[in-house]
């Protein structure tokens, strides 16, 4: 009796492991053909994309150097000026960090109204959240450039256009990651005040911000932060500050590339600094929670 | 001694309390005098004078509507018929738009009782209610009518030229050409060109009713014919989306992978060296500081424009975000799961393997794929920059000033294109690590 339950254990337990054997053969099996098919997805991908470019990648890596390497030695040779070329185009910056400044500050506003009425608990009006949320999401997948090209048709250059469609694409991706902080904050403050008879907006602003402001805040510097690269590459297209310099001083050619060498730099140090700046202020804020 | 340790906290309290009512007001006042500056700062209040409202009504009528040009040659008297005024959008001979009737008098029906006439010699009558009958000839280089001194405003003449604009259509009167627009919702020829044999067609009569074209059936003729349509360029549209979302995904991958090992270094627990962590991270940190917008302008130098500097500008940009947050993700994993692997006598590539990479894969991946979708709009923009993919195909369109309902084509395509990314990227992650809740 005892031999015959002792001999079917171990009979199971031979099963056990052939069918984990099994299992992890499958599993490494899959493992091997998900590889393989990124691989090669990997691989004719940069084949098809080295086909589509005017310049091939062989052809064009030993050039890499090239162009950096004359700005700098033109730029080396002109050092003299260079602290001249970087006042003349502060401006510029300055102008630079202003549409990120400026769109970042609309778009945290835009931003807080989409993600509270877009959040189940806090909206006003509950059957509009779906309405709120594709709204954001549209606004969160329009590229600023979209934007920013078809303003400037209308308005002309000027930092204007770059500023709205930075802020339309600001207020949707803010609108959705405040959205998800939203969720989590405690609603008892907000019945509390409901019940002393406060509006809406003074539900929010006193029950709901205090409890998520130091995450809105950092997902607000982390987006100026990203907003500055932003307004930086629009400008490239026509919307005003650095990037518009740079595009100007570039198509003018050597001879002048100690300028665009001067707008390199400043962008350069532009986005580190601020980099450094929100990241240390973020740090805080996050460890400030956690204790 | 407690009254006095009351009084002190007391007083500590109300300056708190002073204190941040203070803030509770500047901050406010710091922010509306922030963006008083910048209204000045941006001259937002010369926009509107510098603005051009013409060119905002162009756009906003022209995106979604389509005008139909009937043009008389005054030398020749051939009469053309073509969707916006283009030679791709040209009426086969011996067709024209059902609201064109007449051979002598080409009698041309704009809708709401506008009425235009093209007579013999030139001459030309419109018909417009609450207005007495136009009557106008070309001669040589000239134009005369019957126009009174007095005009409306929707009536501009000289003896050159007469321009019409009414809510039904344009007329244009030079001594060359007699033109006139007639104006229709949707975004034409859409889906086949006039040439095609399936235009006009139904949906149901090409896929259920019977052979159209004798030489090809009728499912794959439609098809060819939709995506080499002249006006449209459908396949050309598919290719640059492809072409967008393939430079999003290689540069996020190729960051991804060249990241990974390069994390390890710069990771304290992994590299004792304190220099060449230290090398690392302001490798990462210059990397990414340089911008996208840098390396795409130096890489456009060497491999000239193309979706390829594209992607070797994302992947070098993203090298610098994915080394720095994968070394973070790194730096935080547990010792205990690495401890255990190791009391059975692991060598260390299988610590590796059992102890840390199935620790931080969920936070690899789950970074990588929110990139893959965040980089599908960088790649628009980058594209327009160095010349790839949709957004080369964006600005080319923009550029040209005329085309605005391929414009909103392409909007609409990218809007599209952009959320199923995201889309796509959560559902992979769904599957891949789980849900996040």
């Amino acid at each position: 009796m005892a031999d015959i339950a002792f001999s079917s254990t171990q009979q199971s337990v031979s099963d056990i492991q052939s069918h984990y054997m099994e299992m992890v053969q499958r599993r490494r099996l899959y493992g091997g053909l998900m590889l393989l098919i990124f691989v090669v997805m990997m691989v004719a991908g940069f084949y098809t994309v080295n086909e589509r470019n005017a310049g091939g990648f062989w052809e064009g890596l030993h050039q890499i150097g090239d162009y950096p390497a004359d700005v700098l030695s033109e730029a080396w040779e002109n050092r003299a000026e260079m602290p001249a070329l970087l006042l003349k185009y502060f401006p510029a910056l300055i102008e630079t960090i202003n549409i990120a400044a400026v769109s970042t500050i609309l778009g945290v506003f835009g931003g807080l109204y989409l993600s509270l009425l877009g959040t189940r608990g806090l909206a006003k009006w509950p059957r509009l959240i779906p309405l709120f949320r594709r709204i954001s999401d549209i606004m969160r997948a329009v590229p600023e450039i979209v934007i920013a090209l078809v303003l400037i048709f209308v308005l002309g250059g000027g930092p204007v256009p770059a500023m709205i469609a930075i802020a339309i694409h600001t207020a949707g991706a803010l609108g959705k990651m405040f959205s998800e902080v939203a969720e989590n904050a405690d609603l008892k403050p907000v019945e509390g005040l409901a019940s002393t008879g406060a509006t809406w907006s003074q539900r929010m602003l006193l029950g709901v911000l205090p409890q998520v402001a130091p995450n809105y805040i950092s997902y607000s510097l982390l987006r100026f932060e990203i907003n500055i690269r932003a307004s930086a590459i629009l400008g490239f297209v026509g919307a005003g500050g650095l990037g518009y310099e740079l595009r100007n001083a570039m198509a003018w050619g050597p001879g002048r590339f100690d300028e665009a060498a001067a707008i390199f730099i400043l962008l350069f140090c532009t986005i580190v600094f601020f980099d450094q700046l929100s990241s240390r202020y973020r740090n805080r804020l996050t460890e400030g929670q956690a204790q | 001694m407690t009254a006095v340790d009351i009084n002190a906290s007391k007083l500590a309290a109300d300056s708190l309390f002073k204190r941040k009512r203070l803030v509770g007001f500047a901050i406010p006042a710091v922010i509306v005098t922030y963006l008083i500056y910048i209204f000045f700062s941006f001259d937002v209040a010369g926009l509107a004078g510098r603005a051009n409202w013409n060119n905002a009504v162009t756009l906003a009528s022209d995106s979604w509507s389509y005008k139909v040009h009937v043009t008389r040659d005054n030398r020749s008297g051939d009469v053309v018929y073509a969707v916006e005024g283009e030679r791709k959008g040209l009426y086969p001979d011996g067709e024209r738009p059902d609201w064109v009737s007449g051979d002598d008098v080409l009698t041309i029906d704009l809708g709401g009782d506008h009425i235009v006439r093209y007579l013999p010699d030139n001459r030309t009558e419109i018909e417009i209610p609450g207005f007495p009958l136009i009557e106008a000839q070309a001669e040589g280089r000239k134009v005369t009518s019957n126009l009174p001194d007095e005009l409306p405003d929707w009536i501009s003449a000289s003896d050159r030229r007469i321009g019409i604009t009414t809510e039904e259509g344009r007329i244009t009167l030079t001594g060359a050409r007699t033109e006139v627009f007639n104006y229709f919702p949707g975004w034409e020829l859409f889906w086949f060109t006039l040439d095609s044999p399936y235009y006009g067609q139904s949906f149901t009569s090409i896929f259920f009713g019977q052979q159209i074209d004798p030489e090809r059936s009728n499912v794959s003729g439609a098809a060819n014919d939709f995506w080499y349509n002249k006006m449209w360029r459908h396949g050309d549209v598919a290719w640059a989306i492809g072409e967008t979302i393939l430079m999003a995904f290689l540069g996020t991958m190729g960051a991804a992978m060249i990241a990974l090992p390069l994390a390890f270094l710069a990771a304290k627990r992994f590299s004792p060296f304190m220099l060449i962590r230290a090398t690392t991270r302001r490798f990462f940190d210059f990397v990414r500081g340089v911008d996208a917008l840098i390396w795409t302008v130096v890489l456009a130098r060497a491999f000239g424009p193309g979706p390829l500097t594209g992607t070797l500008a994302i992947l070098i940009t993203d090298t610098g975000t994915f080394g720095k947050t994968f070394s973070e993700a790194l730096e935080n994993v547990d010792q205990r799961q690495i401890e255990g692997v190791s009391s059975t006598g692991a060598k260390p590539l299988q610590r590796y393997r059992f102890g840390v990479i199935p620790q931080v894969v969920p936070v690899l991946l789950a970074q990588i794929l929110y990139f893959l979708e965040s980089n599908t709009r960088s790649a628009t923009i980058i594209g327009a920059i160095t010349g790839g993919g949709i957004g080369l195909l964006l600005t080319q369109a923009i550029q040209t000033q005329k085309d605005w309902e391929e414009v909103a084509y392409y909007i609409v395509v990218i809007i599209l294109m952009v959320m199923f990314m995201d889309w796509f990227s959560g559902w992979l992650r769904g599957k891949l690590i789980g849900r996040k809740d």
